[in-house]
């Protein structure tokens, strides 16, 4: 357990210093004056940017050495500082704070939404393979699997606010505004994960074990309760622990489409702006997180089988 | 399955919440802008338009000058020395007074920073006793009309920090700022102490969204009371709905065609006018804008009085006359069709951006126009950054842009920056008129009505017949409401959004 941890924290270092070089030699290397592109994200397209682009030159020090640049924002990082934000001018950690956090409550929300749907929908269609509930699982899959979330974003919002009026289409802030993106993201996670608890399910009820508790007599529930859920929840954990990535990086256009002030949104603003600071904050942070929900992916992996302990 | 599964979940969350939240009695307002941060030369627009500071001079709906917190303003004979007198009863969020010595130190640090004030030719700014005086280098008519500008808004020294560097919005006008949630959330409340009364409704939440789709959505399913900038397509649908209200106004706004005059494509009169004749303005308008009353046959709308002059000969498609200027200017057709002269190709890039959504379109439109008369266009869609870029260090060919006329109410400082010497960044690239750079300072120096207007005829004469930037399309902007408000009214310039006089309907 110690060496677990110990290899972990060891992983998070290496993670941040590569990621915060590698963003920053990505940056650079961008077609485009970064002075330019500041100034245009700040003043907006009426500007004069050319001018504009003059002062931020000066005020941000853009000509100094690249190596300098990057000595400075790692000498930063090992004091916890994370920067200004060259176009917002607020402190990075608020910036995320604010975004990264906004992003987890939905991400946090769709999971909770596609585990609601998934894994159950799965688990009826994988305890009879090919009946019923199975192909309308999978069809109800490939529908929702199909559909950018962009064009369900809409049409959910078209349905829920536009003809019933219950759901608003955009904002933030209270349970009533998350829900319509966190479905729209939560259909398409649950169209995965429905298909591997499916199949998880499906493999666990061909096993002996599952034939011999079904032969000493227990009841199906009991059989499903004791011998299936725990045996089918290996894959899918792992599994969700992927799509909990995905739903970080995947938030871009659910977040655009919804007015939703998450940390997709923002990173995508922040490159075409050449928010450096702001790029590397997010990627760092994002990066730790990937890390944490690995570890936990693995903790809970154990939990479920111990016999994986040997192998951490 | 999963769908009603789906719609338990919906009904079982979100319906108890949407009937507790229905009787709260907030004027919910959506626009497409976000608030990056709070210096005035950057979102100040969202603080004037939402009325929470103010300038010293605003406009009025006709899109005149009217005073703002200075109550008059005159100027000296020899046009060099102005003075704004304060209103008396102006007081800051924070309840001090809004004294000369405020607005000055607020003017001071805007004059020394990114913004149109840093354009005039202000030598001083100074003030004492509700009189503010700016000298001037030299004679400039127009400087009432920079202190509309957002980023001249009159902050109270409590805005501040001790280095100067802004840590809030504290302003004079009827609302004051409750929360701000960059970049989306704005929420405004009555300040209780403006001088032009209460506000009609005293709650304001202004929600950034940055999608047109979405705005649409959110003024048809009631969620927002006041829309801003609704996408052509949505208009007509949005206008037959019975809980809304559509209101349409043309803004100084023109779409069009930045060519490098410098460059062996556009630097002969013929070549500009050819591709001027290539252009189908009332094709494209009535299909990507819907609405074939903005094509431009001028540089500036009908809108804006005095520089929409009718006599001129409008801007029209002619394709036999297009190719017989390209011919004329040397251009014959190659193997594939496309031009040649001297062995050069007619080929060339077209950069736009994507920062306004109709932007792209109307690029491949003209693209697929330009080709009918042997012009090979390459469409490059980056950031709007680009075209200053390119302009600058010269190799800019050809750029689709979104030019505002109305940086400042007068449109004379937009020609000064545009097509002064060595042209701008939105304006002539290669091209350098004596005779319009002479009008423009003339222009710039008079504010006598009876002068200007037939100068103001000859400006626009010579950017008609020399085109250097190459009209397309004028623009509107659609606002929607909800018929649960009223007293709302479009203004054309988006100085003040006039919310304090909207009212619930009884």
């Amino acid at each position: 357990m110690k060496n677990f941890l110990v290899a972990r924290l060891l992983q998070a270092g290496i993670v941040s210093v590569a990621v915060g070089a590698l963003c920053f030699i990505l940056m650079r290397v961008l077609p485009g004056d970064a002075a330019m592109r500041i100034a245009a994200g700040r003043y907006g397209p009426d500007a004069r940017i050319a001018d504009a682009a003059e002062k931020v030159r000066l005020e941000l020090g853009l000509d100094r050495p690249i190596a300098m640049q990057f000595l400075e924002w790692l000498g930063s990082l090992a004091r916890f500082d994370l920067g200004h934000s060259l176009v917002t001018g607020r402190a990075v950690a608020h910036e995320l704070q604010v975004q990264l956090g906004a992003s987890v409550w939905l991400a946090a929300a769709a999971l909770v939404l596609s585990l609601l749907i998934g894994p159950i929908v799965g688990l009826f269609g994988g305890l009879k393979p090919g009946g019923a509930a199975d192909r309308l699982g999978l069809m109800g899959a490939v529908i929702f699997r199909a559909i950018p979330p962009f064009v369900l974003g809409l049409i959910l919002m078209l349905v829920f606010s536009r003809q019933l009026g219950w759901l608003p289409p955009a904002g933030f802030g209270s349970p009533r505004e998350i829900l319509l993106p966190a479905l729209t993201l939560a259909l398409g996670l649950a169209a995965m994960s429905s298909r591997v608890t499916r199949n998880a399910v499906a493999a666990v009820a061909q096993a002996p074990y599952f034939a011999f508790a079904r032969y000493k007599g227990l009841s199906e529930p009991i059989v499903v309760r004791r011998h299936g859920l725990r045996n089918a929840a290996i894959p899918v954990v792992s599994y969700l622990g992927l799509q909990a990535i995905y739903l970080i990086e995947g938030v871009v256009v659910v977040e655009s489409l919804f007015a939703y002030p998450g940390i997709g949104h923002a990173l995508v603003h922040a490159i075409v702006e050449r928010d450096i600071p702001m790029v590397q904050g997010t990627a760092l942070m994002m990066g730790l997180m990937f890390v944490a929900i690995g570890a936990a992916v693995d903790l809970l992996t154990l939990w479920l089988d111990p016999r994986t302990g040997k192998t951490v | 399955m999963r769908m009603m599964k789906a719609l338990f979940l919906t009904l079982t969350l979100g319906a108890p919440i949407s009937v507790s939240s229905a009787c709260a009695e907030t004027l919910k307002v959506a626009g497409p802008w976000e608030i990056a941060g709070i210096e005035p030369a950057q979102t100040g627009y969202v603080f004037s338009r939402l009325q929470v500071a103010e300038t010293l001079v605003t406009t009025d709906k006709q899109g005149t000058l009217a005073p703002g917190l200075a109550k008059r303003w005159t100027v000296s004979d020899d046009g060099l020395n102005w003075s704004f007198a304060l209103r008396d009863n102006a007081v800051f969020h924070d309840g001090t007074k809004v004294t000369a010595e405020a607005a000055v130190a607020s003017l001071r640090r805007t004059l020394g920073g990114v913004g149109v004030l840093a354009q005039a030719p202000i030598a001083e700014i100074a003030g004492e006793g509700g009189e503010i005086r700016i000298k001037l280098h030299k004679p400039f008519s127009a400087l009432p009309a920079y202190l509309v500008h957002f980023s001249t808004i009159i902050l109270a020294p409590s805005s501040f920090d001790g280095a100067g560097k802004i840590t809030g919005i504290v302003g004079s006008g009827p609302y004051q700022v409750k929360t701000l949630t960059p970049p989306a959330r704005l929420e405004l409340e009555g300040s209780g102490r403006w001088w032009g009364g209460e506000p009609g409704i005293s709650e304001v939440s202004y929600l950034a969204v940055g999608q047109g789709e979405t705005r649409a959505l959110m003024a048809e399913s009631g969620e927002a009371d006041l829309v801003f900038s609704m996408l052509p397509v949505s208009v007509d649908r949005l206008k037959a709905n019975p809980k809304l209200d559509v209101q349409i106004a043309t803004i100084p706004r023109t779409r069009i065609l930045k060519v490098n005059a410098a460059s062996p494509f556009f630097d002969q009169i013929e070549e500009r006018q050819a591709i001027s004749a290539a252009i189908d303005r009332v094709g494209i308008t009535k299909v990507i804008l819907r609405n074939a009353d903005l094509a431009a046959t001028q540089l500036f709308p009908p809108a804006m009085k005095g520089w929409n002059i009718a006599r001129v000969e409008p801007l029209t498609q002619d394709v036999e006359k297009a190719k017989a200027l390209l011919a004329a200017a040397g251009w014959t057709p190659g193997r594939d069709g496309i031009l040649e002269k001297d062995g050069k190709r007619f080929s060339v890039t077209m950069l736009t951006y994507s920062s306004w959504p109709e932007l792209p379109p109307l690029a491949t439109a003209l693209q697929a126009q330009l080709r009918r008369v042997g012009i090979n266009v390459k469409v490059s869609v980056g950031n709007s950054s680009e075209i200053p870029a390119r302009h600058k260090d010269g190799t800019l060919e050809m750029g689709l842009i979104s030019r505002l006329y109305s940086i400042v109410p007068d449109p004379v400082g937009t020609l000064l920056q545009d097509y002064g010497p060595g042209g701008s960044d939105w304006g002539a690239t290669g091209w350098d008129n004596k005779e319009m750079q002479a009008v423009v300072e003339k222009l710039a120096a008079t504010s006598d009505a009876s002068v200007r207007a037939p100068l103001q005829t000859q400006a626009v004469e010579i950017l008609q017949q020399e085109l250097p930037s190459i009209p397309v399309t004028w623009s509107e902007l659609a606002i929607v409401s909800s018929k649960r408000i009223t007293g709302v009214a479009v203004d054309p310039l988006e100085v003040n959004y006039g919310l304090s006089s909207i009212r619930w309907v009884k």
